[in-house]
């Protein structure tokens, strides 16, 4: 394939629920998003092949751009466009359908190698089922009895440093051996199971799966303690993700075959393209898709990448579960009037049981709102529980270290070091206004300092991070003008002080050379509209209480970035509390809406 | 002329039933193609492999682990009795022998030198597959189950607890929006399935369980009693498991709804009918829905109506199935071309719809209401 010859491209993104495709072509010399069209995923009865949802989105990608991409019969693509310009020159595909790749993975030490297996198996794409580890406080029965009621799509069997003890890595394989484990695609499919631990017991583990399992090895993701070798396994899993889960999914050998490159996990792509991000313009980032069912949050602090994969948390599928493990009053402080709580539960587990309606009054969506906000911040919570340092490593200490009494394993995210908010998924996405996105997501992950608030408009990122495998400058241009909306740069200084006491004094120079001067009060939100593609120079001076980054009541000089919201001067304080008394907490939140224009009126 | 795809619940007078009956894994099927079957009746069979005890022989006798095959009296394959020696070492002089004995009665089944570890299998447990209702075999799975088929009223519910129950049908309810509440539970109820309107309460269920009700189908059912009822506040729908004593169907939602009229009416016409009901529930990929079955004698292919109706145009009834008037059964006025902002500012396409009560028209999102399948 001569990748200077593309010009045209086609990406679909095989959902669970929904099967999407964008049409990417080159036009005056860089590449945009010229069509998005969907329809319904049919891995499921009656229909039973996937493809089928497939070539339903092509014909109506075709139908939007106004020209022939699949064949007469409307069974497959026409590739590589031909003389009369029908067909793409590409076509890749990623896809969740079916539930994902669902795994469990094992480690000896719960906190070492558990933690390494469950962040190569995310970083696959995966959801982890289930960390079992030598000492996980469960029986042995108790562990098999598990492995049994799971049923996963694939096991990685980790533990033990190269060249160190090998027992317990090979009682965990005798424990898969005595559970006999069966897959979940059905009676006669072989569950895959892959070796990454110590090199020197492959052997015995060999031994004692042999023959009840599709077993395959790669090299050890955690050879010394120090160091985690994660890269193989992930490549590895992706392979028996295709070659073992895909091939059993009703319609995948197909569209296997019309993928010009392999078929991948959607979170895996998505991951892929937000460490391209950061790399390409040196930033910080933190991504989040928030789906029906699960939540995904990337992250890359000190060019570390990290992915968490929250099964239970969305917004229509799990949405009773984030009220479940939220707690009524969590999801309640976010409401802006009063509500009875049966009604609520009564709300919130219709949404469950029907999970394609959209609210269609604001208070409806204001509960849903109020859930998101929810979802996000339990999941970012399980990102940083994940993205931490090895533990277990010993650290070297100078003199200088002596008082400070930093422990092994810290997390990685840094919210006064992140650059840049993602958000992804219908609830951010597609939420009425782009305030209430920015709120929300201002509300879950509490930035600090000076963070640019971005998202993702349709939804596109899976498919651009399975193109950026075969085409990162096409990605990256359809990422840049097409799939980014900026809404602008949240500023929250940490710390408390006196609701309505002076919080900070900001001098904002804007592009024309004009000058904003703003004083703003603890306890307060404030907008200064800062269009898209314009940056402005902002010197910002906290009181003594609170701190900007660089120390209590320094000031600090940056450039920040507009967007179509603007600059949101967030001086609620970090962290954030909310008045305990339901009259004044609703008063606090009404004002704030109001600030941000985030709902009409009335 | 316009028209959507949305489908609903099925509420059938007359179909054909058809249901996958398999085992979890390969055994015996004990029915044939074109046999008549009843619901109670064992269709397939099999054995799963039986629970596994692992023991730490080496610790028992504080050997190394590579050293456990000499001191093992029983081999791989042997069978055991619980208590039985499996393992001793030769103490002294024949004296002071440390001696492992089995846990449970089975089959050893690994010895590991590696690990010290030595792993005990429970005898098979069998299990069997009945034929949920009275029908047909329409298909034999070879080894693994079958296909049966029965013509009869099929209700799908929207939530349940609870699995396959078979018993007489029983109404309660007088009518759609009654409340099955405890003083409506009777002792004869013991054994059936009994129907209610708009809710049934927490007291009604508790009652229904003291007096040995085996199922409840209602309109409504509210999300505080079934966290009391469950012990737990349900955050997946994932259900049919429980084991309550009871099995709860749900037409309509949670709070309390109006069981819709067809669905009671249909009811109400079989009662004292032999009804297969399932709570299970599955909202993700692979949806599953509570189900009614109440197979009906001398129904034949040519009594059953028209395909399923997936099309939504003028004149097609629907339930909506979101507030405002959650619940309300319409029929839809018009089908606008091009989506429409709703008070949201979220611009969706909609549907224009009379509510049949009161003639009001409403414009909603087309996600908002489902097609009331005849």
């Amino acid at each position: 394939m001569d990748i200077d010859k593309i010009e045209s491209i086609l990406a679909t993104d095989c959902g669970s629920t929904t099967t999407k495709a964008i049409l990417i072509e080159k036009r005056d010399g860089e590449f945009r998003l010229i069509v998005r069209g969907e329809a319904p995923t049919t891995v499921e009865a009656p229909v039973e092949d996937v493809t089928k949802g497939v070539l339903n989105a092509v014909a109506e990608v075709q139908e939007l751009a106004g020209r022939q991409i699949l064949n007469d019969a409307q069974t497959d693509l026409i590739k590589p466009r031909d003389k009369a310009g029908r067909g793409v020159d590409l076509y890749v595909s990623t896809s969740s359908a079916g539930g994902g790749l669902q795994m469990m993975v094992t480690g000896v030490v719960k906190t070492m190698s558990g933690e390494s297996a469950t962040r190569a198996a995310l970083g696959a794409g995966a959801i982890v089922m289930d960390v079992m580890a030598t000492n996980d406080g469960r029986l042995p029965h108790q562990k098999i009895q598990r492995i049994r009621h799971l049923r996963p799509d694939m096991i990685l069997l980790s533990g033990g440093v190269d060249g160190g003890t090998t027992s317990h890595v090979t009682e965990l394989a005798e424990i898969i051996a005595a559970a006999s484990p069966k897959a979940r695609l059905g009676i006669g499919y072989e569950l895959p199971v892959l070796y990454a631990g110590n090199k020197d017991a492959a052997a015995l583990v060999k031994e004692r799966l042999q023959g009840k399992v599709a077993l395959d090895f790669t090299e050890n993701l955690r050879p010394t303690l120090e160091k985690e070798n994660l890269m193989p396994a992930r490549h590895k899993i992706q392979q028996l993700f295709l070659e073992h889960v895909m091939s059993h999914a009703p319609g995948y050998p197909n569209l296997m075959k019309m993928t010009d490159v392999d078929i991948m996990p959607t979170p895996g792509t998505v991951g892929d393209i937000m460490q391209l991000i950061s790399r390409r313009k040196g930033l910080t980032v933190v991504g989040v898709d928030i789906g029906g069912a699960t939540t995904d949050v990337f992250s890359v602090f000190q060019g570390i990448y990290n992915k968490s994969v929250s099964a239970n948390y969305g917004m229509s599928y799990s949405i009773s579960n984030v009220f479940a493990e939220a707690g009524l009053e969590n999801i309640m402080r976010w409401v802006p009037f009063a509500m009875d709580e049966r009604d609520l539960r009564n709300r919130v587990k219709n949404k469950m049981i029907r999970p394609t309606t959209i609210p269609s009054l604001l208070e409806e969506l204001m509960v849903e709102q109020a859930c998101a906000r929810e979802a996000l911040r339990l999941s970012f919570d399980q990102h940083r529980a994940l993205a931490v340092g090895l533990k277990g490593i010993q650290q070297e200490r100078t003199i200088g270290d002596v008082f400070d009494q930093t422990m092994t394993g810290q997390t990685l995210v840094n919210l006064k070091d992140l650059n840049m908010l993602i958000g992804s998924g219908g609830v951010l996405s597609h939420a009425p206004r782009r305030q209430q996105s920015a709120m929300m997501m201002i509300d879950a992950f509490l930035p600090e300092g000076i963070t640019q608030l971005t998202v993702d408009s349709i939804f596109m990122m899976p498919q651009l991070g399975v193109l950026a495998k075969v085409h990162e400058q096409a990605a990256l241009s359809v990422f840049d003008k097409d799939c980014l909306i900026y809404l602008g740069t949240c500023i929250s200084p940490t710390g408390v002080l006196k609701d309505g006491a002076v919080a900070l004094e900001a001098t904002i120079t804007m592009p024309d050379g004009s000058t904003v001067k703003k004083t703003c009060k603890f306890g307060d939100l404030e907008v200064v509209p800062l269009p898209v593609g314009q940056t402005a120079r902002a010197r910002l001076k906290p009181t003594y209480g609170l701190d900007m980054g660089n120390g209590d009541g320094v000031a600090i000089e940056a450039e920040v970035h507009g967007g179509v919201v603007g600059l949101i001067f967030d001086t609620r304080g970090r962290p954030l509390n909310l008045p305990t008394d339901d009259g004044e907490r609703i008063k606090k939140l009404q004002s704030w809406n109001a600030a941000l224009n985030l709902y009409p009126k009335n | 002329m316009a028209s959507a795809y949305t489908p609903g619940l099925k509420i059938v007078g007359k179909t054909r039933f058809e249901k996958d009956r398999k085992l979890p894994m390969k055994g015996n099927v004990h029915v044939k193609k074109g046999d008549r079957i009843t619901a109670e009746m064992v269709v397939a069979s099999t054995h799963l492999p039986g629970n596994v005890t692992p023991m730490n022989v080496a610790n028992i006798l504080g050997c190394e682990p590579k050293e456990i095959s000499d001191f093992m009296v029983k081999k791989q394959g042997d069978q055991l009795k619980k208590g039985e020696v499996i393992a001793e070492t030769p103490g002294l002089w024949g004296f002071f022998k440390t001696q492992v004995q089995a846990a449970i009665t089975g089959t050893l089944e690994n010895v590991s030198t590696v690990t010290g570890q030595v792993i005990l299998r429970e005898p098979p447990i069998p299990v069997e597959v009945h034929g949920y209702v009275d029908g047909e075999v329409a298909e034999v799975y070879p080894d693994e189950g079958i296909r049966v088929a029965t013509f009869g009223t099929f209700i799908q519910g929207i939530f349940g607890i609870g699995g396959e129950v078979v018993a007489p049908l029983k109404m309660v309810a007088k009518g759609p929006s009654d409340v099955l509440d405890a003083a409506n539970i009777l002792p004869e109820h013991k054994g059936k399935i009994v129907v209610g309107g708009s809710l049934v309460t927490a007291p009604a269920l508790a009652k229904a369980i003291e007096v040995g009700v085996k199922g409840v189908i209602v309109g409504g059912y509210d999300a505080f009693d079934l966290k009391e009822f469950l012990g737990y506040d349900l955050g997946v729908a994932i259900t049919g498991t429980e084991d309550k004593g009871i099995t709860l169907v749900v037409t309509e939602g949670f709070g309390k709804i109006n069981m819709a009229k067809k669905t009671f009416d249909l009811l109400a016409s079989h009662e004292g009918k032999k009804t297969s009901i399932n709570g299970a529930t599955q909202i993700r990929a692979g949806v599953i829905r509570p189900e009614v079955v109440i197979p009906l004698e001398g129904v034949k292919e040519a009594d059953l109506g028209g395909g399923v109706n997936m099309g939504m145009k003028p004149g097609t009834l629907v339930r909506i199935i979101r507030q405002p008037k959650f619940g309300a059964v319409a029929k839809v006025a018009s089908l606008p071309e091009k989506p429409a902002h709703i008070p949201t500012e979220a611009k969706v396409r909609t549907v224009e719809i009379e509510l049949l009560d009161s003639g009001e028209r409403m414009i909603l999102p087309r996600a908002n209401v489902e097609i009331i399948e005849e």
